[in-house]
């Protein structure tokens, strides 16, 4: 697979890297932090009432104690990049629920059923939403319901179909 | 009223309009609201053309959108030349396009001010640059002027819809728009005098520095003043490719200001030049305005921004094409769509893999330029730094150029981005308030301060670049001094 310098998406191996163990994904909420590469940032380090992402400086890449993060998501609208999701693989029996931050029109409402796109944009399958909250700088916190084999693969939203 | 192309419904923005007014274009009656430019006006209503090619009779669109370019200059209440991206909307007034190179008005047809203005220090640019620079020299205690072409200052954060990296220290998190609101709000605060719409024109010598200044084409302000901080900031950079002029190719932060200050949706369906942060960031923001991106294209063999604006743009199912380019755009009188080509190893075009796309709107952001004219019209010495945007005065590590008094902060002493832009404008605003004596301690201290977060803003590999091109240009300061 091509580089996620030459794509824009991050690739497997990249993410191996970064994400929670198979035991952390199963005990529930946990955050995903997206973000590999060495920018001068740091909202997510602070905003963190559970000290759970660090920076070494301010242009290190995030590293999170999975241990110490409990999945509350407050980090999602921090992050300028809109790099950080929650997955939490125990929202229902076969159904995993992902939080990702979102900025376009209309506001996704609980209820409706929109397209599940993965990391390129593609659909994948459905996601129901069950929560959207507003933050006052308008980026919205979406919260869907997919099959829990998609957790890992789902992080946008695309057409509403119903 | 008809809103025309204006946007209704937004992500992030909300556009509060003006009260209604008619402008008069040729003769036929616009609609347009107070607040709104000229250039805003008539595409809103859609008018994509403001003038022709003097040799060929091309027609042209607008291009930059904030005052740097001549692609928008119409005749307007008389007054040839004038630069209608800049200019406000007034009701019942009359627009015309220009014939040829423009007439002259009639001797008292168009009534003109003088004005003499004394100051301590004069910025130019009310940027992030600049604005930080004169809040930093109000607070020290000196007399600060501050002029901006545009309608309204704050430079290009007032079009940033998105939330800035950084850190903490720096607005880390917050949308550019809101960084402009702060330093605006700071601004009114404090006892800086700030002039919008009026450019600085020509440097002249005399016991002091000289700047004159036009205000709205109407008023000559001769300002005299010990020192002067140039924060001007860059224009954006045209590509080479057949058609490069038609209406409908803009510069990807002209398309910005359009879009997000003036909330008028500038197409339907968009091809973006550049993977740099600039291209990759406008496209997400078109998407939030309701375009339909087709594509990035890249000629570079990598992705030249940050990966997670790319990552965001991805996840919307817009590809980035490296090693593409666009070979030539076609329509008759405005774009409709474009050829893209894939480039081998040699940035050769690879025949065969050229595909025609529809589209009626192409960005181009493929870099800037500092927009260093009036500092090289003033006599600063000037040196080519590829790193730094092309041609930059010579200045050195206080940001101070070859002429004693003068400094430059922001994109014009080399293209970076706001937040360190907002730190060399607070390092020349404490340089100029030391060199007229002022408090010493206290401005040593907000220096010190700056210096050390600009330090840690350029600590990523992004900006060896940069960094590289500085530590050239500080070495031929050096030479010449």
């Amino acid at each position: 697979m091509s580089s996620y310098r030459v794509t824009g998406v991050l690739t497997p191996e990249n993410l191996e890297k970064i994400l929670p163990s198979r035991e952390r994904l199963e005990k529930g909420p946990v955050v995903i932090v997206e973000c590999i590469q060495k920018i001068p940032c740091d909202p997510c380090a602070h905003i963190c009432r559970f000290d759970a992402i660090r920076k070494d400086s301010v242009v290190d890449p995030p590293e999170v104690d999975y241990e110490k993060c409990t999945g509350c998501g407050e980090c999602i609208a921090a992050c300028p990049g809109l790099a950080i999701f929650v997955v939490n693989l125990k929202h229902k029996n076969d159904k995993a629920s992902v939080t990702i931050p979102y900025e376009l029109l209309p506001t996704p409402r609980r209820e409706e059923i929109y397209e599940a796109l993965d990391r390129e944009g593609k659909p994948v399958g459905e996601a129901r939403i069950i929560a959207t909250r507003k933050v006052k700088d308008r980026t919205v916190v979406v919260t869907m319901a997919v099959k829990k084999h998609l957790a890992m693969i789902v992080r946008n939203i695309g057409r509403k179909l119903r | 009223m008809d809103l025309g192309l204006r946007i209704s419904k937004h992500p992030i923005l909300e556009f509060e309009r003006g009260k209604p007014v008619s402008i008069c274009l040729n003769g036929k009656k616009i609609e347009a609201y107070e607040g709104e430019t000229i250039l805003a006006a008539l595409y809103a209503s859609g008018i994509k053309s403001y003038s022709k090619s003097v040799k060929y009779g091309r027609p042209r669109g607008f291009f930059c959108g904030i005052g740097k370019c001549s692609s928008c200059l119409m005749r307007v209440n008389s007054m040839p030349h004038v630069r209608t991206c800049v200019t406000l909307v007034e009701d019942g007034m009359k627009i015309e396009y220009e014939k040829g190179r423009g007439e002259l008005p009639a001797v008292g047809e168009v009534e003109t001010k003088e004005e003499k203005v004394d100051t301590d220090l004069i910025v130019i640019g009310g940027g992030p640059a600049g604005l930080s620079a004169a809040i930093t020299a109000t607070t020290l205690g000196i007399d600060v002027f501050i002029v901006d072409e545009n309608p309204k200052p704050g430079g290009q954060l007032i079009k940033q819809t998105h939330k800035f990296f950084g850190s903490k220290y720096n607005y880390a998190g917050v949308r550019g728009i809101e960084i402009a609101d702060i330093l605006l709000r700071d601004l009114r605060k404090s006892d800086v005098k700030c002039i919008a719409n009026a450019s600085a024109i020509g440097y002249y010598e005399g016991k002091r520095h000289i700047m004159a200044v036009v205000q709205g084409n109407r008023k000559l302000i001769e300002v005299s003043a010990d020192k002067i901080i140039v924060s001007t900031g860059a224009r954006e950079n045209i590509l080479l490719f057949p058609n490069n002029d038609l209406p409908g190719i803009y510069g990807a932060g002209g398309v910005q200001t359009l879009m997000n200050v003036y909330g008028i949706k500038p197409g339907s369906d968009a091809l973006i030049v550049g993977a740099g942060n600039v291209g990759l960031i406008v496209g997400y923001q078109l998407v939030q305005a309701g375009v339909n991106v087709k594509m990035v294209v890249e000629a570079m063999p990598k992705i030249g921004g940050y990966i997670i604006h790319a990552s965001k743009l991805r996840r919307l199912g817009v590809p980035i094409l490296t090693r593409h380019t666009i070979r030539a755009a076609m329509g008759k009188g405005h774009v409709e769509g474009a050829t893209i080509v894939e480039l081998d190893e040699n940035w050769q075009p690879i025949e065969g893999t050229e595909e025609y796309i529809n589209v009626d709107l192409i960005c181009l952001a493929v870099g800037l330029t500092p927009s260093s004219e009036i500092l090289f019209q003033a006599g600063c010495k000037r040196a080519f730094i590829p790193e730094l945007g092309g041609f930059v005065a010579v200045h050195n590590e206080d940001l101070e150029t070859t002429l004693n008094g003068v400094y430059v902060a922001g994109d014009v002493s080399g293209i970076e981005e706001a937040n360190t832009a907002m730190m060399e404008g607070r390092i020349t605003g404490t340089n100029a308030a030391m060199a007229l004596g002022k408090d010493r301690a206290e401005a040593e201290k907000i220096r010190e301060e700056s210096l050390k977060h600009l330090e840690a803003l350029r600590a990523s590999s992004f900006s060896e670049r940069v960094l590289n091109g500085k530590e050239k240009v500080w070495k031929v300061w050096r030479e010449l001094t």
